[in-house]
């Protein structure tokens, strides 16, 4: 242990006049109770939480992790949600960091504790989304002889976040979350761990910890070279059929009005990845809506017959390029990214912009009309290709059969809702069928209204994120799609939306079956359904009402308004259990690792390709 | 298997010439073109702490980089440790390896070394005992020493470039082996060079797109 003084002094100790009285006085007449010294481990971890500006802890807990909790019975400052299941608690600091911007903390236990968290920490690390996680450790004179509740938390956590640390000191362990907490948020953003073993949250410690700060060898570039910058200006202004492929990192790097401003400037057709949906208006004249498996029609024309895409903040995932053979064949790829291993991991980019979306992305309006003028042309240049992408949206209209009488159909219950809906509403979901048909069907404007389980693909998602969703932003309407199947793995935390009374409306979009794999089943296993209908499935509104909510079912088109604006008005969680066409399938489809060109419209064009 | 949406059959869409290949690669749609493997000899400056090891070979293995060889050891600074980690792959391969493993947080750098960088490998061969001045002989061959033996085994250390060390394993088959122990390539830049110095020139060509010259370039 040190024998260093807290870095602040004690109230009343204060040497002349200046900044730091001021300081002091100001904070004494609020009466903030802002701690400026620690004892133990334990304290130390609590404090640094509140340095890094923390607000809320999702967690559940445990043996090892209670020396934490007992600190956390102090602080003014941080507010904790016991969450039903540790998997829940990860999912909501996940969407806690997709909304608010700011790194979600979860905690659990060892053992069971931390593995439960690894879900929700390998769904952040596919999507790129700030949480930290701090997990509790059997005492580490018994690390690594099979003690009760132990596990190899740092060895099962290192591939799924950016980094995991194991604190083995009292006088280090603060510090070491603050270092998470800024490596999370810092960058590329991403999940970090700390194991906690109970021991070192024990210790005794007087060491406060310092600002948050990222390790000196995490050194993430800001602006990308100017002459790069030139030459993908350049072969922006030459391209003929230019697009915008927008993906998560806009939405990450708070550039989205940055994206507003140079698609609109310059005329340029704007498609968005799933994880980018949000990041530039769907209203929009230039926005072909999203590309990719599921993606519309009009967007996978534009990205597969482009000569010039401009992709920021995007990693390429296979959902997004199909075949990456047939992936935009004529396009030259201007690839901005703040990590460098994402150029050319996947596509080839022959102009790498390595860098913050948002400066890149100010640094090249600067270029543009140099460019343009360099090359003797101009943004008018691309009004035929506007003019095609236009033709395309015409073509491939997302459109639906419109139930007159039942059965009722999803698209229309997604559509009515976000018609009903606010503007700023956040939209979350489970993973599956449900997810698509609620990105297709909802009109995103906004950054940070879309909250899903991209890369992982977390069936589970929906319950816990919408939690999350609403504590990061209490003030806006929040509305959970979810599948039956996708419902059923975490119904538990609709106990927490209870007790923290937390308006939120769920749609179930119920079609008892996991819908997506019945509709692989019926496309390429030739209908055997194995495994894949629940007919068993309990009757979610009366499911809702056990667990203190309000449930309602629809079944009836016809009262589809009417349910919907019932459960919004409702002031707490409402759950509808929304009976839907089992045969509904989700389409456009680009079949796994197929042409984004060739998608299928519908089960006939499936059977074609 | 009917419903759906409407707008032209996939047959009669707009479609482009271009061609990727398995790489994302852009290429001539004529032509079939990939990457071939090639060696790459990685030098990497990590902090000394436990479970480096762990988190590098972690990172190797879960994304498939074909691995020859991994050697760590201390260097001069006892907080850093410096890894030789020697891969085939093809050429985008190489490339992501390297960046996957810049990203790690206690990795200080990463740098390939030149194709002719000093290159040393260490093994050890246990042979029967019945000839000694034999394999004596053999290992002079290839400056090897005899370790150890005894009447029913002798060890034999070599060092040298992997292909003398493949030779040598071959030379002494003649002798019944009994173990191989090889430690897998430990290099370093030729010359006067030394890692700081790769990461220097590497930073001055990403900033002016020159090679700067230096005193022991040949």
């Amino acid at each position: 242990m040190s024998e260093q003084t807290p870095v602040s002094p004690p109230d009343g100790e204060t040497t002349g006049e200046g900044e730091q009285t001021a300081e002091t006085a100001a904070e004494a007449d609020e009466g903030s109770t802002t701690r400026d010294s620690v004892s133990t481990g334990a304290e130390s971890v609590v404090a640094a939480l509140e340095q890094a500006g923390a607000e809320t802890l999702f967690g559940v807990q445990g043996g090892a992790i209670m020396p934490v909790y007992d600190a956390l019975y102090d602080s003014e400052e941080l507010t904790h949600v016991t969450m039903a299941h540790e998997q829940g608690a990860s999912h909501a600091a996940d969407a806690y960091g997709i909304v608010s911007g700011k790194p979600g903390v979860c905690l659990a236990t060892s053992g069971p504790g931390a593995t439960n968290l690894v879900t929700g920490l390998a769904d952040a690390s596919m999507d790129s989304d700030p949480v930290i996680a701090l997990t509790g450790q059997v005492p580490t004179n018994f690390v690594g002889n099979d003690a009760f509740q132990e596990t190899d938390t740092v060895g099962v956590t290192q591939p799924v976040t950016k980094h995991s640390y194991f604190a083995a000191d009292s006088d280090t362990v603060g510090t070491e979350v603050g270092e998470a907490f800024a490596l999370a948020e810092e960058g590329r953003q991403g999940p970090t761990l700390v194991d906690l073993p109970k021991d070192v949250t024990q210790g005794e410690t007087d060491e406060f910890p310092g600002e948050p700060e990222t390790p000196d060898t995490y050194n993430p570039p800001n602006e990308a070279e100017p002459e790069a910058v030139d030459s993908a200006a350049a072969a922006l202004a030459e391209a003929e059929r230019p697009v915008i492929l927008a993906g998560g990192g806009v939405i990450k790097a708070e550039a989205s009005d940055e994206l507003r401003q140079f698609a609109t400037d310059y005329e340029i057709p704007v498609i968005t990845t799933m994880p980018g949906i949000g990041s530039f208006p769907e209203d929009h004249e230039l926005s072909l809506e999203w590309a990719g498996m599921h993606g519309t029609g009009y967007a996978n024309m534009a990205i597969t017959n482009t000569d010039c895409m401009l992709a920021i903040g995007t990693r390429f995932d296979d959902r997004l390029t199909g075949s990456v053979e047939t992936f935009a064949p004529d396009a030259e790829v201007i690839h901005v990214d703040i990590d460098p291993a994402e150029i050319s991991k996947n596509i080839e980019a022959d102009y790498p912009l390595i860098g913050d979306a948002k400066q890149v992305l100010r640094q090249l309006d600067d270029a543009m009309p140099v460019a343009y003028e360099a090359m003797d042309t101009s943004p008018d240049e691309y009004a035929e290709w506007r003019e095609q992408c236009q033709a395309w949206k015409d073509e491939y209209a997302m459109t639906y059969d419109m139930p007159e009488d039942e059965p009722l159909k999803p698209q229309y219950v997604v559509e009515r809702f976000s018609e009903l809906a606010d503007d700023d509403a956040i939209v979350t979901t489970g993973v599956g069928q449900h997810q698509m048909w609620a990105s297709q069907f909802w009109t995103f404007t906004e950054p940070r209204t879309w909250v899903s389980s991209h890369g992982l693909g977390t069936m589970g998602y929906g319950v816990p994120s919408a939690i999350g969703a609403k504590i990061a932003a209490p003030d806006q309407e929040v509305v959970c799609f979810d599948g039956d199947g996708s419902f059923l793995m975490t119904v538990q935390e609709l106990s927490v939306a209870v007790r923290e009374d937390l308006d939120i409306t769920y749609v179930v979009l119920n079609n008892e079956a996991v819908g997506m794999v019945r509709q692989w089943q019926d496309g390429f296993y030739e209908g055997r359904r194995m495994a894949s209908e629940y007919p068993w499935i309990p009757q979610f509104d009366m499911l809702a009402e056990a667990f203190g909510a309000r449930g309602f079912r629809l079944e009836d088109p016809a009262e589809v308004d009417e349910i919907i604006e019932k459960a919004r008005s409702y002031d707490g969680p409402a759950v509808v259990d929304a009976i839907i066409d089992p045969a509904e399938n989700v389409y456009p489809m680009v079949p796994s690792g197929g042409d984004n060109g060739l998608f299928a419209l519908n089960g006939d064009q499936l059977g074609d390709l | 298997m009917t419903q759906g949406m409407d707008g032209p059959h996939p047959d009669e869409r707009m479609r482009p010439e271009g061609r990727r290949n398995s790489q994302g690669i852009r290429i001539d749609p004529e032509a079939e073109a990939t990457h071939q493997p090639r060696k790459a000899v990685l030098s990497t400056l990590v902090n000394h702490e436990p479970g480096v090891l762990a988190e590098v070979s972690g990172l190797f293995s879960r994304r498939q980089f074909n691995i020859e060889s991994l050697t760590v050891g201390a260097t001069d600074d006892p907080e850093v440790a410096r890894m030789t980690i020697v891969i085939e792959e093809p050429e985008p391969g190489v490339d992501q390896a390297k960046k996957q493993l810049e990203k790690l947080v206690p990795v200080i750098s990463v740098e390939e070394l030149e194709p002719e960088a000093v290159q040393r490998e260490l093994v050890l061969v246990k042979v029967s005992g019945e000839k000694p001045d034999d394999v004596n002989a053999v290992a002079d061959m290839y400056d090897g020493n005899v370790v150890d033996a005894s009447p029913e085994a002798i060890t034999v250390e070599i060092t040298g470039s992997q292909q003398k060390i493949e030779a040598a394993v071959e030379a002494f088959d003649q002798f019944d082996v009994q173990e191989v122990v090889r430690t897998g390539a430990a290099a370093v830049e030729r010359g006067a060079d030394t890692l700081e110095d790769t990461r220097r020139k590497a930073e001055t060509i990403s900033e002016t797109g020159e090679t700067p010259q230096t005193a022991t370039d040949d």
